[in-house]
């Protein structure tokens, strides 16, 4: 049981992610914007983020960036559409835990969830 | 005549006014004032194919052989006329991969061959030196003739002929003016302005001393036409002998106008500007004509005047009357010999640097080490310069008067006319391979050197004579000048013939039989398809690594320290980003110093020096290719595919993202409530329908793009067409709560398009705006207003615009408006706008009355004809 | 313009090769001078004119 917070502007990837959460006994939160999404981890204080990199506004990577310069230590896992090496290294340099590609498999991302939630406690 | 010193002092003041001019030349290049930026100096820097052969040597042999010595005319006159195809290429290759002479030229062709450049080089200067021994000699007779002296150098000892000092002053002028600084272009403008100087000088001359004997001596060309035709000794004079000799001095001279070195020369590495090509592709034939006309009546009139006790090479020269006009005479005579030395001299000086001394040279270590390699290079030129001259003097010396001045100039001709296959063919034949080109030039020249120099040879006594008239070993078959029994060519169209057909048959053959090395494909291709490239960086045929320090210092020894900072650091700035000397030279860099490099030492060595710098791993065929494929142009158009196929995949996958998780979902949650399930499958359903959308749009942008669309353009009424899009769009507003006006006025207006085409884009600007619009209380205008000429459709919405900078990229591919994420693909304003212009209509964005909320997109239509117009109508 | 030059040029090799040139290789005298001298001149100019009225539309 932990506390996540989804951060995505794809309203229907929204429902299937809070569903998986959920499905796992997760206290979900949701939210559409990188803004939204960082008003939002002080309020809700999450264990893990799930962040798509394409948002609205501020883009996933500066979300990533503002919260570990805040002092943040919760998980971050990052949802990207582009496969690519270059951005994959972003995200991980700018202080993601981890990354799936979109489309994910929906066993994948449970799997991936539970063993960062596992490591960091 | 004239005295011997008034001939000397005349000669010296005008030489000295050459040295002037290309002084000033020089001077006004330097100031960047250029003296020769004309189509038309181009041209006369041409006319220095007009030597002392033309000068006296084409009288000489119509005096013996009628018109034949118009063919070296014609020729000229032929490739000349298309120059714009076969002159203007070699010129565009050359001034792309700084290529300075003929020999370069070969080299790189195929794939930067040392030997071949080499050859081509060796082969230059063996076929020239007697053509400079000729000039020379025409000097050195005319001069004794003039100053009233005896023709026959025989009795003069070398140092008290003429010749020996005219050579030294033409070497002071080439070194001076030819070899004064180490260039990467390799353009001497002062020299191209004496030498156009010196082609008006002769052709005045010329003119002078044809006007005289046509109009002075004779009553006019019927007078002298008439007279010659009495004449038994005439009876041949307008013969144009053997048909087959006759075509091969065509083709011969031809050839010779592009590649004897000195055409090279001048018509390419001088060459300021390709458009002078144009002008010079008429002025320089007619310059051809015009020197020509007086030629038979000079001989006609030599042969009925003066007979043949005096030699029909110096008629011009011996029917002169006043000592005036043959001083005149003698100084075009002198400027026709001293045009060709100066030019033929500096062009095999680079050569003989460029291709066989520095490559030899570098090969050896203390060479290679030595930090001023430039020096070394003008060094070396300036010798051969001397070295040629003098080689030049002493074949004149001792081959004496045997040496005719035409037969001497044709065996020269028939030398680089070897290269034709080779340099010709290698500029339109992709496959012609080094291999190919080698085998094609040695047996060319070796029937070359059988068929048309040993018969010159045997004329000077050097050679048996026997061996020409009966063939060597008495085999007749074999005789030089009619080779396997071949009669009707004449002797130089046996030669030519049979050389050249060899040259083309193993240059084909050899090239057809074996394969090129992927260097060779390379180069191949940069120069067959010149046209294709676009200026600038071009292929970068380089794997390896090199800091940038070694690269600067190997290019400082040729170019001086500062040239080459100056070269690694304009790179730098390009690249907008500093250059450390530790760093990894790219591929970029690496070509530019290897083209400043093959602008000083040609491309053979600076290849060879790079990749003694560079650890350069070998290239496979597939990966030059490739490279010969990114040529900048077409790297461009890649890399935007590239980043539209990254756009359509990124914008594909999240659909598919919804789709895939719910489909799994669904199957390993058996247990889901009815309603869950049916939610779920509602958003299968609905991204599903968005996934095709998008793949329409994709295939919709790719007809739009390549022209294959199909449109029905009749005469549409407007009114009726947003009509029809409010109504299809009205459920996507009630959902939104966004609220929808329709202003369109009474009466028609009537464009020319297709119907569903423009259906098509009022809904997708209509859908759009609902998506801006601020939920719940938005509101969307679209309006029709016409003036006589334009109907303009505005569809104005009240969401957050789009800021002015974003203006034009929101019609981009894939670029979405700042609000982003709403679920389009970002393809539909391109699509739109590009179907809007199918029209001849305009798409644009602006923002509703300024006051920085909501935007407006506008479609303007041509008006048909067929409108009406009357007042507008709200609803 | 290329593909006329081209043209221009062929015909103008033509005319100065066997066999057109047998045609004028006759040992008269046209207008005072001879035949052959006379028309290889005259394709000349011609040859001259043309290039250069080709060249200056390319322009």
């Amino acid at each position: 049981m932990a506390r996540i917070l989804i951060c995505d502007d794809e309203p229907n990837i929204v429902v299937s992610l809070e569903f998986l959460m959920r499905r796992q006994g997760h206290e979900v939160r949701a939210v559409g914007d990188g803004d939204a999404a960082l008003a939002a981890v002080t309020e809700f204080a999450p264990d893990l983020v799930l962040l798509d990199l394409m948002l609205p506004g501020r883009d996933g990577y500066e979300v990533c960036q503002t919260l570990r310069a805040d002092g943040h230590h919760m998980k971050i896992l990052m949802l990207t559409a582009k496969g690519r090496e270059a951005e994959i290294a972003k995200g991980l340099a700018v202080g993601a835990d981890a990354y799936l590609t979109k489309p994910f498999g929906t066993q994948d991302l449970v799997a991936r969830v539970q063993r960062l939630l596992g490591a960091g406690t | 005549m004239v005295a011997a010193w008034v001939v000397v002092v005349v000669s010296l003041a005008y030489l000295g006014l050459l040295f002037g001019i290309a002084h000033h030349g020089d001077k006004r290049a330097a100031a960047g004032r250029s003296l020769i930026s004309s189509g038309v100096v181009y041209a006369l820097s041409l006319a220095v194919y007009a030597t002392s052969w033309t000068y006296y040597g084409s009288v000489g042999r119509a005096a013996t052989r009628g018109m034949e010595f118009l063919t070296i005319y014609l020729g000229p006159a032929c490739a000349m006329a298309c120059s714009a195809v076969v002159l203007q290429k070699i010129i565009r290759v050359s001034k792309r991969y700084r290529i300075t002479s003929l020999s370069d030229f070969a080299a790189a062709r195929y794939g930067n061959s040392r030997v071949l450049g080499g050859l081509v080089a060796l082969v230059a200067v063996v076929g020239t030196v007697p053509y400079i021994a000729l000039q020379l000699k025409a000097v050195s007779s005319t001069f004794r003739l003039v100053s009233g002296g005896e023709v026959s150098a025989a009795g003069v000892p070398p140092y008290a002929d003429t010749a020996l000092y005219v050579a030294l002053v033409l070497a002071l002028f080439s070194i001076l003016f030819g070899t004064g600084h180490l260039d990467a272009t390799e353009r001497h403008e002062g020299m191209v302005a004496a030498i156009a100087f010196e082609s008006v000088v002769k052709l005045v001359a010329f003119l002078a001393a044809g006007l005289y004997v046509t109009f002075g001596l004779f009553g006019g060309f019927g007078d002298l036409f008439d007279r010659a035709a009495a004449s038994p000794a005439l009876a041949d004079a307008t013969d144009i002998g053997e048909y087959g000799n006759w075509f091969w001095l065509i083709v011969l001279s031809a050839f010779a106008v592009l590649l004897l070195p000195r055409q090279f020369q001048i018509g390419v590495v001088e060459n300021v500007d390709e458009r002078h090509v144009r002008t010079a592709a008429w002025l320089f034939p007619l310059y051809l004509l015009v020197i020509n006309i007086f030629v038979l009546p000079i001989a006609l009139a030599g042969v009925l005047l003066l007979g043949p006790t005096v030699s029909p090479d110096t008629y011009v020269l011996a029917l002169q009357q006043s000592s005036a006009l043959a001083l005149l005479v003698f100084i075009g005579g002198l400027s026709a010999a001293t045009g060709m030395v100066i030019v033929e001299t500096i062009a095999l000086s680079t050569m003989v640097s460029n291709s066989l001394v520095v490559p030899l040279l570098l090969r050896r270590a203390e060479v290679a080490a030595r930090g001023d390699l430039g020096r070394l290079v003008l060094r070396i030129r300036r010798v051969t310069i001397l070295v040629v001259l003098l080689l030049g003097f002493g074949f004149f010396r001792i081959s004496g008067d045997a040496l005719g001045l035409v037969d001497m100039g044709l065996v020269s001709f028939a030398a680089v006319a070897q290269f034709a296959p080779a340099l010709l063919g290698g500029l339109w034949w992709k496959g012609a391979t080094r291999n190919g080109a080698l085998a094609g030039l040695v047996a060319g020249i070796a029937l070359w050197a059988y068929t048309l120099l040993l018969p010159e040879l045997a004329k000077s006594g050097w050679v048996p004579g026997s061996v020409v008239r009966d063939g060597p070993f008495g085999i007749a078959l074999l005789r030089p000048q009619e080779l396997f029994g071949l009669t009707g060519a004449g002797a130089v169209g046996n030669g030519v013939f049979w050389s050249l057909l060899v040259n083309v048959v193993l240059f084909v053959g050899v090239s057809l039989a074996g394969r090129q090395t992927p260097a060779e494909a390379g180069h191949a291709a940069l120069f067959v398809d010149i046209d294709r490239r676009t200026p600038g960086p071009g292929t970068r045929f380089y794997r390896g690594s090199v800091p940038v320090a070694r690269l600067r210092d190997l290019l400082a020894r040729f170019v001086g320290a500062e040239a080459a900072a100056a070269l690694v650091t304009e790179h730098a700035t390009r690249r907008g980003a500093p250059l450390p000397d530790d760093a990894q030279a790219d591929p970029e860099l690496v070509r530019q110093v290897e083209t400043a490099l093959t602008g000083a030492v040609g491309p053979a060595a600076a290849r060879a020096l790079v990749a003694s710098v560079a650890d350069e791993e070998p290239l496979g065929m597939a990966e030059v290719i490739e490279l010969v494929g990114e040529a900048q142009h077409l790297r461009e158009l890649d890399r935007l595919k590239d980043e539209f196929i990254a756009t359509v995949t990124h914008e594909l996958r999240t659909p598919l993202t919804s789709i895939r998780a719910f489909t799994e979902i669904l199957r390993d949650n058996p247990d889901l409530p009815a309603a869950e399930r049916a939610r779920y499958l509602e958003i299968m359903a609905t991204e599903t329908e968005r996934l095709t959308r998008m793949v329409n749009q994709v295939l919709d942008l790719a007809r739009l793009e390549s022209g294959n669309a199909e449109w029905r353009v009749t005469d549409v009424a407007l009114g009726p067409l947003i009509d029809e899009a409010a109504t299809a769009t009205a459920q996507l507003f009630t959902d939104g709560r966004v609220a929808l006006d329709v202003d369109v006025p009474a009466g028609t207006t009537v464009v020319e398009a297709d119907r569903d085409g423009v259906v098509q884009v009022l809904l997708n600007l209509l859908s759009n705006a609902v998506k801006v619009s601020p939920p719940a209380g938005g509101r969307v205008r679209i309006t029709l207003r016409t003036d006589d000429r334009v109907a303009r459709i505005d569809v104005a919405d009240d969401g957050p615009g789009v800021p002015a900078t974003e203006r034009e990229l929101i019609f981009d591919r894939f670029r979405q408006g700042g609000a982003g994420g709403t679920g389009g693909t970002g393809l539909g304003l391109a699509i739109s706008r590009r179907i809007v212009e199918q029209f001849g209509g305009t798409l644009e964005v602006s923002d509703c009355g300024g006051n920085g909320r909501g935007a407006t997109f506008s479609v303007g239509l041509p008006v048909s004809a067929k409108s009406a117009h009357a007042g507008a109508k709200r609803r | 313009m290329r593909a006329k030059l081209i043209a221009v040029t062929t015909l103008a090799a033509a005319c100065f090769t066997y066999p057109l040139l047998s045609l004028f290789d006759r040992p008269f005298l046209v207008l005072g001078v001879p035949l052959v001298w006379a028309y290889l001149f005259v394709v000349w100019a011609l040859l001259v004119v043309a290039v250069g009225v080709l060249s200056r539309q390319g322009r």
